[in-house]
């Protein structure tokens, strides 16, 4: 049984079928990039598996379990993290703070405990700060650890929501875009960084992503998508090779 | 300029980040608690609304400032408190029973009128409140059996221990106060366990909640509960401060002031709510004085200007007639509050950030700094 799992998932707005029918698998451990020209139903594919809208049917398995009809909150506590295409980060609240949010899924706390500021909340605060820092080392964020995520440059939130889904120690992640908007050195950090999830922190990883170099460098299979349908899967090279990917791409 | 050299996690717990704050705060401790043998009993009567008003503040701040659920009903929500408080004194309940339970069962009504507002978000969730400020004005007014209607209730003196404590007393300003301090040390808890950075995540990004495990509905609900309750125990001792209750107390315009409470205030941080009680406070006699003493100032400068007597005279009929008018303390609410969304959306504790900056640069400060920042395209598709 694979790790990761979606079975005819299919999304229609209306008339406009934005997921049709599309299935694949993730393995433990492995990069899959999805990819396709835009509209093609990439980030609508993410939306579905954290439950931000409902298939239309399908499936998704997660771990032999199927979490198709879970709460949105509670993909996150099974251990699936995502990022967004657009930086959704809490604007107003510090990046020590961001990042602890992404520990919600840890707390043990109630909220009586909370108003009292009980002597066990203090240790657990202290220890999800502690699994904080690792992610902050990890990213290279020391610098901004009590700024204001309003006040931070564009290229910083992006590392900064990475590391946010970091901070709750997810078993797979969902990347939307990890390099829209990077510089080059930007990207290339990102590269090595995606790697380093893989292979450091044992984590799954599932990215959409534009940028072929960076799908090239990190991926061991790559999806192709076209108006919400598989097109190939398969290795990076054999798939960019694909003429239906070529068609869609430049219009044949 | 004090630069803090952190070398401990727990420097980021504390609540008085260095002992310059031990200082700061142990004045003005030391100063309220000397306050009913210095100040007039009019002045402490001020105080006391002061301690109350700043009570509704914190708990709007949960509710509005950081979980960003507006409510127009906390009116309602101090109401029930102090109805709840009214009806058990008939029955010879202890104060601190029926206390908590003023907060108790406004905490249960907040989280009732809190599920139908997870649907309603921004000024659907302001109408949604209003309405129910409204429905409960006027089940105050018709339950005659319980509330006695528009007759009003009477509200007995306070027992504490056995000791009568009256409401113009010392020892009624220092229970006040200490409902004011515990309140905020309770809500600076709440805002640095995970539970106010859930709150704090859902005001900015109810998506991003979402995916990081927060269950959005059950802690705004949590909040609209935390919220009431706190307000419940205020109005507990707004009817012990009033002695008299009734439903007209309770209107949209009260709801109102507590909104302009944290609006002044400043709605980023707790400090806001007691800046802005001392302001709306104070605003009264202000208002009270300016009524009694504006027409004759503004005869005696027309006078000077050369206007003849039987003109000064009139003008001073009209002045008064304007300053009382009906509606122009609410005209001057309205004005207030726009003067501050425009020119001070950061409230007075904003203000008063900004000056300690200035002279802690000095002479380097930057008016750039407290300007709103670009704020990036977020998905509003996934709201």
């Amino acid at each position: 049984m694979s790790y990761f799992r979606a079975e005819n998932l299919a999304l229609h707005f209306g008339g406009l079928k934005a997921v049709d029918a599309v299935s694949f698998a993730v393995e433990k451990g492995e990069i899959l990039s999805i990819i396709g020209p835009n509209g093609a139903g990439k980030s609508s594919i993410f939306n579905l598996i954290s439950r931000i809208y409902s298939p239309t049917s399908g499936k998704i398995f997660f771990e032999d379990q199927d979490i198709t009809e879970q709460p949105p909150y509670a993909i996150a506590r099974l251990g699936i993290a995502r990022t967004f295409q657009n930086i959704e980060l809490f604007e107003n609240a510090t990046v020590l703070s961001n990042l602890l949010v992404g520990r919600h899924r840890h707390s043990t706390t109630q909220l009586w405990q909370e108003l009292l500021f009980l002597p066990s909340v203090r240790a657990n605060e202290k220890a999800h700060r502690r699994r904080v820092e690792q992610v902050i080392e990890f990213l290279d964020l020391e610098p901004y650890r009590d700024k204001l995520i309003s006040g931070l440059p564009y290229g910083v939130r992006k590392v900064i929501e990475l590391a946010r889904a970091l901070s709750s120690e997810p078993k797979l992640i969902l990347l939307d875009e990890p390099s829209s908007g990077l510089n080059v050195e930007e990207t290339d950090d990102m590269s090595f960084w995606i790697r380093d999830m893989r292979t450091e922190l044992g984590i799954t990883v599932l990215m959409v992503e534009h940028d072929m170099s960076l799908v090239n460098r990190v991926s061991d299979r790559v999806i192709a998508l076209n108006s919400g349908r598989v097109l190939a899967m398969g290795p990076p090279a054999e798939v960019q090779q694909h003429p239906d990917v070529v068609a869609a791409y430049l219009g044949a | 300029m004090r630069f803090l050299f952190k070398t401990d996690y727990e420097d980021d717990i504390r609540l008085f980040p260095h002992s310059g704050y031990f200082v700061s705060y142990g004045i003005l401790f030391a100063l309220l608690l000397t306050a009913p043998y210095v100040l007039s009993s009019y002045l402490m009567s001020q105080l006391v609304f002061v301690c109350i008003y700043a009570t509704v503040g914190v708990a709007l701040l949960i509710l509005t400032g950081f979980t960003g659920q507006a409510s127009l009903g906390h009116a309602a929500f101090l109401a029930i408190g102090a109805y709840t408080a009214a009806y058990l004194q008939q029955f010879d309940v202890p104060f601190p029973v029926y206390f908590l339970a003023a907060g108790l069962l406004t905490g249960v009504v907040g989280a009732l009128v809190g599920f139908p507002a997870l649907r309603l978000q921004g000024i659907y969730l302001v109408i949604a409140t209003i309405s129910f400020a409204f429905i409960v004005e006027e089940i105050l007014a018709r339950w005659e059996s319980v509330t006695h209607g528009n007759e009003g209730m009477r509200v007995k003196t306070l027992y504490l221990f056995g000791t009568a404590v009256s409401r113009d007393s010392p020892a009624f300003y220092f229970l006040c106060l200490a409902v004011l301090v515990l309140t905020i040390v309770g809500a600076l808890n709440l805002l640095r366990s995970p539970t106010g950075r859930a709150f704090v995540a859902i005001r900015d990004s109810e998506t991003a909640a979402r995916s990081m495990g927060i269950n959005v509905s059950l802690y705004k609900v949590k909040s609209f509960a935390i919220s009431a309750a706190i307000t419940g125990l205020a109005g507990c001792l707004f009817a012990h401060k009033l002695s008299f209750i009734s439903p007209e107390m309770f209107t949209l315009q009260l709801s109102i002031e507590f909104i302009i409470v944290i609006l002044i205030g400043g709605t980023f941080s707790l400090h806001g709510a007691v800046l802005g009680a001392i302001f709306i406070v104070m605003i009264d006699p202000f208002l009270t004085y300016l009524k009694d003493d504006m027409p004759g100032l503004i005869a005696g400068m027309a006078a000077t200007m050369g206007a003849g007597s039987e003109r000064a005279a009139h003008i001073q009929d009209s002045v008064a007639a304007f300053a009382s008018l009906n509606g122009l303390k609410g005209a001057i609410y309205g004005i207030i509050i726009v003067l501050f969304v425009l020119f001070e959306p950061l409230g007075l504790y904003g203000r008063w950030l900004k000056i300690k900056l200035y002279f802690q640069l000095f002479p380097l400060y930057k008016r750039a700094t407290f300007k709103r920042q670009k704020i990036y395209v977020k998905s509003e598709r996934n709201r």
